[in-house]
């Protein structure tokens, strides 16, 4: 040990408690930052675990959530429209390559298509100066509930064993039935391109003179929506969707036209299940066409993350608290599937160029 | 160059005290981030990329610093094994300051994430998308920021213990607010 010039042993002793409380103290303040004692924090992972019941096998390889689905390549194609509202490249009249991601919402990957009424669509827009736009967009009008905690919530409570659960969950988040209602009436299709696909949240779009637009965006189909008993659906077999549009769009490309409805003043940006009133400003800014499909096995969508927070300049998060929850869960369903491809059906190697 | 200065440089004791205050920043922003899904995710995230490209690149300057103005002594009396164990962990921050930025911005790459400082610009993919790099990066990334947080503790312990208990001068070589670079007087 060292020899303490001119201190008695006291003061050593002072001294080395004094260390020992220091270096004790930033370690509780690194355990405390992250949130080691504090067990009600929702953290990334607990919400990630919730989408696996208690006791089940998580879909290993796969996303957590949307786990099934298929890629397709096409091209977003502005129409200029949109750089009235945002100054971001990907409005100016143009062409830009989109990849993505037909899914259903479960997190089952094996599930028969005709037993989930959520549909989906994850994309992603390149454009020529590197910046993304990724979104992931569902079938459903608005969100099922007002807060990532209440959905949280809801994920525990369908997996409960307690059959007073969902009605409890209900009790304390009214909002709930109007995504019942919508369950019990909509209409469903027999394809995904017979789908609208509404992004929910609200973002903000910047324009070249700096004001800022509360916004929400949606892809409306062309082709015409043909409402399809699911009991007619089952019959088409377990992966009749996926057939389906590889089929429609080898036999021609399909398109749906962006649409972005701009919110008044006082209009609820920061809560998803609370549609904005029909007679809002709507934009048409511009067509996706997708004209390639490919299976998720080695296709370029299954390894993207449809991350709704990656987005290009012009476009920021807004109030909406949904895009960082769904941010920071989507990065954890990320890191795990990623880490589990040697569960994955894939037929290729790994990596690709 | 070893020379008989008893301080580091001023621009050596600049460097050490901005990095300290950005690599401390950036490992509680890093377990802080991990830990919530609320919007706070997102801001320390949107932080956590530019800092850690801000310290990769003060680290490599801070390298060509050291490598040329070098660093005081240690004091002759100083025990051979405390010796060693003040060079290692002075190898391991160097090599974490440097590894980690590059760690993070590897794993991004190899997600395909964009990698995003501030508004519009993004630094270039130096990796291909690949699931088997990204979980190797991601583990690194994660489980040696432990490490380093566990090195950063070790450091300012043994400062404190030469400052407090030693009282060798050690500590002095680094925190003196002199701004002349005297020479150490004969001991």
């Amino acid at each position: 040990m060292a020899q303490p010039r001119q201190l008695p042993p006291r003061s050593v002793f002072g001294s080395l408690v004094l260390i020992a409380v220091i270096v004790g103290g930033g370690a509780a303040a690194f355990a405390y930052t992250a949130g080691w004692f504090s067990p009600q924090r929702l953290t990334p992972n607990k919400l990630v675990d919730a989408f696996t019941p208690p006791g089940d096998q998580p879909p290993l390889g796969h996303r957590r959530n949307h786990a099934k689905g298929i890629c397709f390549t096409g091209m977003f194609e502005a129409n200029g429209a949109g750089s009235a509202l945002s100054y971001a490249q990907v409005f100016t009249r143009g062409q830009y390559p989109a990849l993505g991601r037909f899914n259903l919402g479960t997190a089952d990957p094996n599930v028969p298509d005709a037993t989930v009424q959520v549909r989906g669509m994850g994309l992603q827009i390149s454009m020529p100066d590197g910046q993304e736009w990724r979104t992931a967009m569902v079938n459903l009008p608005f969100f099922p509930v007002s807060t990532p905690q209440a959905f949280y919530e809801l994920l525990l409570a369908s997996a409960s064993k307690d059959p007073n659960a969902m009605k409890t969950f209900a009790a304390a988040h009214p909002e709930i039935a109007a995504f019942g209602a919508w369950a019990s009436s909509a209409p469903w299709t027999g394809s995904y391109a017979e789908e609208r696909y509404n992004g929910l949240n609200s973002f903000v779009f910047t324009d070249s003179s700096g004001a800022e637009h509360s916004v929400r965006w949606s892809l409306l189909p062309a082709a015409q929506p043909m409402a399809v008993s699911p009991g007619d659906l089952a019959k088409r077999g377990p992966d009749f969707l996926e057939q389906e549009i590889t089929e429609r769009v080898h036999g021609a490309p399909q398109r749906w036209t962006m649409v972005v409805a701009v919110a008044n003043p006082g209009d609820p940006t920061a809560d998803p299940s609370k549609a904005w009133p029909q007679d809002r400003r709507t934009v048409e800014i511009g067509t996706l066409t997708v004209q390639q499909i490919e299976p998720e096995q080695d296709g370029p969508c299954r390894d993207i993350n449809f991350d709704p927070t990656v987005l290009p300049s012009g476009i920021r998060t807004s109030d909406d608290p949904f895009p960082a929850a769904r941010s920071a869960a989507y990065a954890k369903s990320y890191d795990r599937r990623t880490a589990e491809a040697k569960y994955y059906p894939r037929t290729a190697p790994d990596t690709k160029p | 160059m070893i020379g008989g200065r008893k301080h580091f440089t001023l621009l050596q004791r600049l460097l050490h005290w901005l990095m300290a205050i950005c690599i401390l920043a950036m490992l509680f922003i890093g377990v802080g981030m991990e830990s919530t899904i609320k919007p706070t995710y997102l801001a320390l995230v949107s932080i956590h990329k530019p800092l850690g490209i801000a310290i990769l690149a003060l680290a490599l300057v801070r390298l060509v610093v050291r490598l040329r103005s070098g660093a005081p002594p240690l004091p002759a009396d100083l025990p051979e094994p405390m010796k060693l164990g003040a060079h290692l962990s002075h190898y391991g921050l160097y090599i974490l300051m440097i590894g980690m930025p590059l760690l993070g911005w590897g794993m991004l790459a190899a997600a395909s994430y964009p990698v995003v400082l501030f508004g519009g610009v993004d630094l270039p993919p130096i990796l291909p998308l690949s699931d088997s790099l990204h979980t190797l990066l991601w583990d690194a990334h994660f489980y040696l920021a432990f490490a380093f947080f566990a090195l950063v503790l070790l450091h300012i312990a043994a400062a404190l213990f030469h400052a407090l208990v030693r009282r060798d001068g050690v500590f002095e070589a680094m925190a003196s607010v002199s701004v002349r670079d005297e020479v150490a007087p004969a001991e």
